[in-house]
């Protein structure tokens, strides 16, 4: 019986690595960089871990994925057992095993990470979710459900919509999703790109929810083509998860100019219309020589490696902090470093200089050093004087972070806001309107897929309650 | 999908559309836009709705084609779908009863127009109307447009049709005129027809609002792309606008920020022409 290794048999076996993409081929392909563990290697990194009975790593997941469960079954090879361990918690494990910091949440509490390497819960998780999606047809569907005969409308087709619609469904409820673009998946498929999470992955776990009775309809945006009220009236509850879809502009000289884009714009061009990624697109991009993106973010080390792809020469990641600072997954700096591209730390943007046509041609910048500690906890980034540069850029990309967009919430004057524009809630997700509740970005700021589908999750139940009260 | 009821071409290059879309037409507003896509794979294109039926759940969109996205929506027949209409979009015309009002349209600037031109009759103000294109096979809803309008005034470039020259010879006699200047002034065009009827009314301190049409994507202000200076700040066409004060638009701007993708575009239409890949 492999659960009935010795500790140390256990503590002997070393993390495996993820086999990956060629770094200098992948840079110049969309396809995905990891590869995924094999079955043996799964299971030899399942056998690392120890089962713990104070499941500390359960603790760090924000839903509370039972992982020494779905481990110990995978560890014994039982995949199915495996996968209906997970799945009982995620909805979207095989979005999660790639796109979670893991190394700030469930691998963060691992006791094998004192001492040593985590053990790899993403690897493991992207792998039993990826056996799950291949093997489908051999495991039990959907538990039959009983119609409640009420009708329930999701805002918005991210992550935080899709989980909500899912748990909805299944709870026996009529639901309806609206997705204001012509595609569903919110930031997974317009922002997340390719190389990272394959899009046919959403498509596979978006089919899930049609055969479990979810409508969806895009090109519904609700504010303008149908308003919440018309919602609340056709509808017995209402969860939205609109995300924060708008651009922070950097507000400096030059934003204007040709070549500039928000990582907003830059990403949906490429991941949701094509544009570059698609011989022949429809949609253009601009592929600059020199790239310069702005930010330390996941959404920033996204844009910086695109532009690799896209041919850039040199692609420039340029942060006011330091490395350690960044807000970015550790893998994907790791990958982008990889990948040839440049670190520009602790340098703050200026301007972005034109020629006289309007083109961008290069990002004024300034050096700066780090003082004492701020509200995060990061220590403060001061400007050091007379350290004006110039780096030659013909795209420069904004990746400073979004907000929330008000173009639902402005309709609704008396949905309660917080002063940055987010809905706010109670911990169910319940919104100052009754039958209307909300999570996701659009709750929280710019957040995580795994947090945003937790609030999809808990505000169905809260959402299942209320429905069968009303 | 939705479904295409009517395709007439109007002049050369520019179709008139019904389409199906019944929410969209249900919640529009003078003044407002659709996101177009006519099949997988291709652009996101905004097309001003120049008139909506809520009772039948009709658009009718007029559509110039230009580029290789605008040429495969108009060559949609009727009884087939575009793949994507997404609306409402942008803030609806703000009417009211400035007394006096002139509206200004060049080329298929003159279709979006009409239904702008029409509540603002019905409004009770006294509009006179100035169209112009190139020849007279591109004056477009001259009838229509009289059956509300005090006057209808038509220029073209080559004389074939009204005054030779453009839209602001005939806007200059309507501004120097006591007993013909307008209030406010509508414009609805090329940009340079926009810029050129802005700089016009400046100085005469009379009110001029045009509708702008800077490259977008999503059009609900998630991408940025359709900023535009107005003023001293950057906003976005698609939730701000698209109309907008014509005396604070910054029209270089706008037009340098048009020609992002000329050599795409130009590759596009190489491409749809003589059907091989650049
Ligand atoms: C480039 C990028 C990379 C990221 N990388 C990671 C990562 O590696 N790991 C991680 O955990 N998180 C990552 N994030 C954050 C994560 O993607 C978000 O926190 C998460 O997607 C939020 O989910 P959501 O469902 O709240 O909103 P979204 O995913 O934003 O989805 C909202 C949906 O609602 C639609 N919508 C908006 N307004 C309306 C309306 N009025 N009517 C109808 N529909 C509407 C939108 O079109 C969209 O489809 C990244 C974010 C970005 C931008
Ligand atoms: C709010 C708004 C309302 C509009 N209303 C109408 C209308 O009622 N009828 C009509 O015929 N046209 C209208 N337009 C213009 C129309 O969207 C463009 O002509 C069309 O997108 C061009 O696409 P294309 O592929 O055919 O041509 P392309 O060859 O791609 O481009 C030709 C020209 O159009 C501009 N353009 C390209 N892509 C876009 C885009 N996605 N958005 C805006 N401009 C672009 C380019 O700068 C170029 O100068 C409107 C534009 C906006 C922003
Ligand atoms: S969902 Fe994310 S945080 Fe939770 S166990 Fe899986 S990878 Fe870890
Ligand atoms: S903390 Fe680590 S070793 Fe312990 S159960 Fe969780 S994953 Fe396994
Ligand atoms: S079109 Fe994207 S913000 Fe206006």
């Amino acid at each position: 019986m492999i659960n009935n290794l010795s500790a140390k048999e256990r503590l002997s076996i070393a993390r495996e690595k993820m086999p990956e993409q060629d770094a200098a081929l992948r840079s110049r392909n969309f396809a995905e960089v990891n590869l995924g563990l094999s079955l043996e290697q799964a299971m030899r990194e399942a056998q690392r871990c120890l089962l713990c009975k104070s499941r500390p790593c359960v603790a760090g997941c924000p839903v509370e994925v039972d992982i020494p469960e779905f481990v110990a079954c995978l560890a014994q090879g039982d995949l199915a057992a495996a996968a209906h361990a997970l799945m009982r918690d995620n909805a979207l494990p095989a979005v999660c095993g790639r796109v979670c910091p893991q190394e700030v949440q469930c691998e963060a509490k691992c006791v094998r990470g004192v001492r040593g390497l985590p053990v790899a819960v993403g690897y493991l998780e992207r792998f039993v979710a990826d056996w799950a999606m291949a093997n489908s047809a051999d495991l039990p569907g959907p538990p039959a459900t009983v119609p409640s005969g009420k009708q329930a409308a999701v805002v918005g087709c991210g992550p935080a919509g899709l989980t909500a619609a899912g748990e909805l469904a299944t709870r026996g409820h009529e639901v309806t999703i609206f997705e204001a673009l012509h595609d569903t998946g919110g930031v997974l498929r317009y922002g997340i790109p390719e190389f990272r999470l394959p899009k046919g992955i959403i498509d596979q776990e978006v089919r899930r929810l049609i055969d479990v009775g979810v409508r969806i309809e895009c090109n519904v945006i609700i504010g303008k083509t149908l308003t919440l009220g018309q919602l609340r009236e056709q509808y017995d509850a209402v969860f939205i998860g609109n995300g924060a879809g708008l651009p922070v502009m950097l507000g400096i000289d030059g934003e204007n100019l040709k070549g500039v884009y928000s990582a907003n714009e830059y990403l949906t061009r490429v991941n949701l219309m094509g544009a570059g990624q698609v011989f022949d697109s429809a949609t253009p991009i601009l592929r600059g020589r020199h790239v310069a993106v702005i930010g330390g973010g996941n959404t920033a080390m996204d844009c910086v490696r695109t532009a690799r792809r896209l041919g850039a020469e040199r692609a420039m990641i340029v942060y006011r902090r330091g490395e350690s600072e960044m807000p970015a997954r550790v893998e994907e700096v790791h990958h982008a470093k990889q990948e040839g591209v440049e670190f520009v730390m602790l340098t703050a943007p200026l301007a972005v200089l034109g020629d006289e046509a309007g083109w961008a041609r290069a990002l004024r910048c300034q050096k700066m050093a780090l003082g004492e500690p701020d509200a995060s906890g990061r220590r403060r980034p001061v400007s050091v004087a007379g350290s004006e540069f110039d780096l030659p850029a013909e795209v420069v990309i904004n990746a400073l972070g979004t907000r929330a967009n008000p173009l639902l919430t402005a309709t609704e004057p008396a949905l309660k806001l917080n002063k940055w524009g987010n809905i706010e809630t109670d911990e169910r997700g319940a919104t100052s309107l009754p039958g209307i509740f909300a999570g996701g970005d659009i709750v929280r700021g710019g957040a995580t897929v795994i947090l945003a589908m937790g609030d999809g999750k808990r505000a169905a139940a809260a959402m299942d309650a209320y429905l069968r009260s009303a | 999908m939705f479904k295409v009821l009517e395709n007439e071409v109007l002049a050369p290059g520019l179709h008139r559309l019904v389409v199906e879309a019944p929410r969209v037409a249900a919640a529009r507003r003078p003044g407002q836009f659709v996101i177009v896509r006519s099949a997988p794979g291709e652009e996101r294109i905004p097309l001003t709705i120049g008139d909506a039926d809520g009772a039948s759940g009709t658009l009718t969109l007029f559509v110039q084609a230009i580029g290789a996205g605008t040429r495969k929506i108009v060559a949609v027949p009727p009884g087939g779908f575009l793949r994507d209409v997404a609306g409402p979009l942008g803030q609806p015309t703000h009417i009211e009863n400035w007394g006096r009002v002139a509206c200004i349209g060049g080329g298929v600037g003159t279709a979006v127009l009409y239904p702008l031109a029409k509540a603002l009759a019905e409004a009770g103000n006294q509009v006179t109307t100035v169209i112009g294109g190139r020849s007279a096979e591109f004056i477009l809803l001259e009838k229509e447009l009289a059956a509300f309008s005090a006057e209808v005034r038509v220029t073209t470039e080559d004389g074939s049709r009204g005054r030779r020259g453009f839209v602001t010879l005939e806007l200059e006699d309507l501004l120097r005129n006591p007993a013909r200047r307008p209030r406010s002034v509508f414009a609805i065009g090329p940009v340079p027809m926009m810029r050129a009827v802005a700089e016009q009314t400046r100085p005469h301190g009379v009110a001029t609002i045009v509708s702008l049409n800077p490259i977008m994507i999503d059009g609900t202000g998630m991408c940025g792309g359709c900023r535009v200076v107005v003023g001293t700040e950057a906003r976005f066409a698609c939730v701000d606008g698209p109309e907008f004060d014509g005396h604070l638009v910054d029209f270089q701007g706008l037009a340098d920020r048009l020609t992002m993708y000329h050599e795409h575009e130009a590759q596009c239409r190489l491409a749809h022409a003589g059907g091989g890949m650049p």
